[in-house]
């Protein structure tokens, strides 16, 4: 009896779930093309990967006006997760038509032959952005593999009413960076100015980008690796020495310990990108008000540089069969005022496009303190620079985290660990088959 | 006199041996285990009540009064998107798990009680089979299913979890000591066939290892997170853990909202409680089956 029951019970729900499963697959959101008559018979189904949050809603303003091309977003896990589904799928052959690429890890796509070289759709949109941003989808090449979607200009995030109750200026320049983080520890010894991340890869890229490193480049056929260059040995042996004398804490960024040191202000400031705000209004509620920007310090007076962490673009796959709409797309996506306007509402992303900066109007709730947050943004924004990214970016991001793991908890040379980086990065390039310049 | 004090010494010595190691070391070792499997499921259920500004503020085990909040925002998360993970992960962990079960059954009914050449290589097979780690698998499943069509699909995530070589081994092995040869041996004899022998005889012996085997790939596929992640594109069709991940990896320039993948781990939890308190009465029979048995 009680057997029956259960094989009944167990038949029934395999039945249900079966069923849900089928009809699951089978419910397609309906083209809303039907009304309009000068509509195809077949549109063109598109599907894009992206963790643009909201990105559905922005492609339904798209799927509106546009009932030849339906584009259906799939929201992924992002970063370097999902450059690797993406790897993997394009290798089995059914990668999406759209995928979100981060600068740095498009090199890595066309060297594995996963995205389309889309020049001849994208010539009508160079203009729309700056000469930095648009190397970063051509890879110094005459090809174009992406259209640029968001940036990560840098700069230097301060608890401005704690700057003031220790009796601290904001720093002009890293020296100044360093004394005041002396500064602070005497004042409070609980406190610190700053720390250093050994998980944030992107971070340290960026405040070398600054220094003026140029981690890759292309001459000819061959790639020239320079991670150990002054620049960036000069930003990590500066670092180093301030987590060896103490005066800079080592607790990496977004974790739980960093979102309670920026929640207690016992953590000061935070150099970092542009897109900051969210980070700190969804981690740091407590600091609302009190969070001030102010351009990176600069490593010589009178400078104004600044480095990118983060930004992805809109590259179209390969293997997509409708390469032309998938461009078409992505072009309206990133510079069509409509479709700015929703990233920047909908999506919280500081646009790459020229124009998207013109229309950041209303300052983030959490800085409301900083009326000219944007127009802050945007002059430091134009002083960004970045590099071109190699095609293994991944590797040396993770003997980034290995190499100065390491160094912080024994407090030994930075410098060395970006030696390491770098025989890392060379190793696995030369295994992969990539011609190296000597 | 002598023999009294001699018999009853090594008796009084054999208690006092058999008390002192095991009085209340047992006990304290389950009480240890059970402090620390409860202890992050205590954590989860605390955190899930705390809002934004209490979840890294607040002492780790003072419960916060974002609750409802919590639930609030996690079930408007996308238009309620999270119901649909939770749908889709009953449909992965419940459909797999009962055709998992169903095919682990069978197959090891037969490999224990019928002899066929080949028998053993087959169940040798299934042995080594248990020693690859299904994470090893998910790629090349991939590969096999994206060359037929299936990536993408819900038989993507189902079909993989189907052939379990451990319930298939778990079940012969279960098989062989519940389910005597002599009684399929009575029941040939009475004139019943062999599906009749397995469903009317075999079938009702099996039912607690039936649901042993159930139990462990229904936890299995709830908590499993790389195939999926690696077979399903369409965010619609993520069971709950790929569809958290996306919570937390929020890409890097966005924050991870921390609150409703926690509020939304906590609620993935119960499922898999109730589950269990609901199977227990089937799976006690078990225990005390086997001990009587064996």
């Amino acid at each position: 009896m009680r057997t029956n029951r259960l094989a009944a019970t167990a038949a029934a729900i395999l039945a249900t779930t079966l069923l849900t499963a089928c009809s699951g697959g089978s419910a397609e959101p309906s083209s809303p093309a039907a009304g309009s008559s000068a509509a195809p018979a077949a549109p063109v189904k598109l599907t894009y990967w992206s963790w643009v949050p909201n990105m559905d809603k922005i492609a339904a303003v798209w799927n509106q006006a546009h009932p030849g091309i339906q584009v259906t977003v799939s929201k992924q896990a992002g970063g370097d997760d999902a450059a690797a589904k993406f790897l993997t799928a394009a290798k089995a052959g059914n990668p999406p038509d759209l995928v979100q690429a981060e600068y740095q890890m498009l090199p890595s796509f066309v060297a594995a032959d996963a995205v389309a070289d889309i020049k001849a759709e994208t010539a009508k949109v160079k203009g729309e952005f700056g000469e930095g941003i648009w190397g970063l989808v051509t890879l110094g090449t005459d090809a174009v593999y992406a259209v640029p979607q968001d940036s990560g200009p840098m700069m230097l995030y301060y608890r401005r009413d704690l700057f003031e109750k220790y009796g601290i200026e904001v720093p002009k320049t890293w020296e100044e960076y360093a004394q005041a983080a002396r500064t602070v520890r005497k004042k409070d010894p609980k406190v610190f100015l700053g720390t250093f991340s050994s998980k944030d890869p992107g971070w340290f890229t960026g405040l070398a980008q600054q220094a003026g490193a140029q981690w890759w480049s292309i001459s000819g056929d061959a790639w020239k690796v320079a991670i150990d260059d002054a620049a960036t040995g000069k930003v990590a042996g500066y670092w180093g020495g301030l987590v060896k004398e103490g005066v800079i804490d080592s607790m990496p960024y977004f974790t739980p310990e960093w979102n309670k040191a920026l929640n207690d202000g016992t953590l000061l400031t935070w150099p970092s990108a542009v897109w900051g705000p969210g980070v700190l209004s969804s981690n740091a509620p407590k600091g609302k008000g009190k969070w001030a920007v102010a351009p990176l310090p600069q490593w010589n007076a009178g400078e104004s540089l600044s480095g990118f962490w983060g930004g992805s673009s809109t590259a179209v796959a390969a293997k997509s069969p409708n390469k032309a709409a998938a461009a078409e797309f992505a072009d309206w996506l990133n510079t069509d005022p409509e479709a700015l306007t929703a990233l920047i509402k909908e999506g919280a992303i500081y646009p790459a496009s020229t124009k998207g900066g013109a229309l950041l109007t209303t300052t983030p709730d959490y800085f409301a303190n900083q009326p000219d947050f944007w127009q802050q943004a945007a002059a430091i924004g134009a002083t960004a620079r970045g590099f071109t990214f190699g095609p293994d970016v991944n590797v040396t991001y993770n003997a980034y985290k290995d190499a100065f793991d390491k160094a912080v908890a024994t407090k030994s040379d930075f410098t060395a660990a970006v030696r390491t980086m770098q025989d890392v990065t060379i190793a696995d390039m030369r295994k992969s088959g990539f011609t190296l310049a000597q | 006199m002598t023999a009294v004090t001699t018999l009853t010494r090594p008796e009084g010595h054999a208690r006092a041996a058999t008390r002192r190691p095991f009085g209340i070391a047992p006990t304290a070792v389950l009480v240890l285990g059970a402090i620390y499997t409860l202890f992050p499921v205590g954590w989860v259920v605390v955190a899930a009540t705390k809002s934004k500004a209490e979840l890294f503020s607040t002492p780790t085990f003072a419960p916060g009064t974002g609750l409802l909040s919590n639930l609030t925002d996690l079930f408007a998360y996308r238009d309620g998107v999270f119901w649909l993970w939770l749908l889709n992960t009953v449909v992965y962990a419940g459909g797999g798990a009962v055709l998992s079960t169903a095919v682990s059954t069978i197959s090891g009914y037969t490999l224990a009680k019928y002899a066929f050449p080949g028998r053993d290589l087959i169940f040798n097979l299934l042995i080594g089979g248990i020693l690859v780690p299904s994470v090893v698998l998910a790629i090349p499943q991939y590969l096999l299913f994206s060359e037929i069509g299936l990536a993408d699909t819900y038989w993507a995530v189902l079909l993989p979890q189907i052939l379990h070589p451990y319930g298939i081994y778990l079940a012969r092995i279960y098989t062989q000591a519940a389910i005597p040869g002599s009684l399929l041996e009575a029941g040939r004899l009475d004139g019943a066939g062999e599906w009749r022998l397995f469903r009317q005889v075999a079938l009702p012996m099996l039912t607690p290892g039936m649901v042993t085997i159930f139990l462990f790939q229904f936890v299995a596929i709830w908590n499993n997170f790389l195939l999926p992640f690696i077979m399903l594109g369409d965010d619609h069709k993520f069971p709950l853990t790929v569809g958290l991940y996306t919570l937390l990896a929020a890409g890097a320039n966005q924050p991870s909202l921390y609150n409703l993948i926690i509020t939304g781990t906590m609620l993935s939890l119960v499922p898999l409680i109730a589950l269990f308190l609901t199977m227990q009465r089937y799976w006690r029979t078990d225990l005390s089956g086997g001990a009587v048995k064996s």
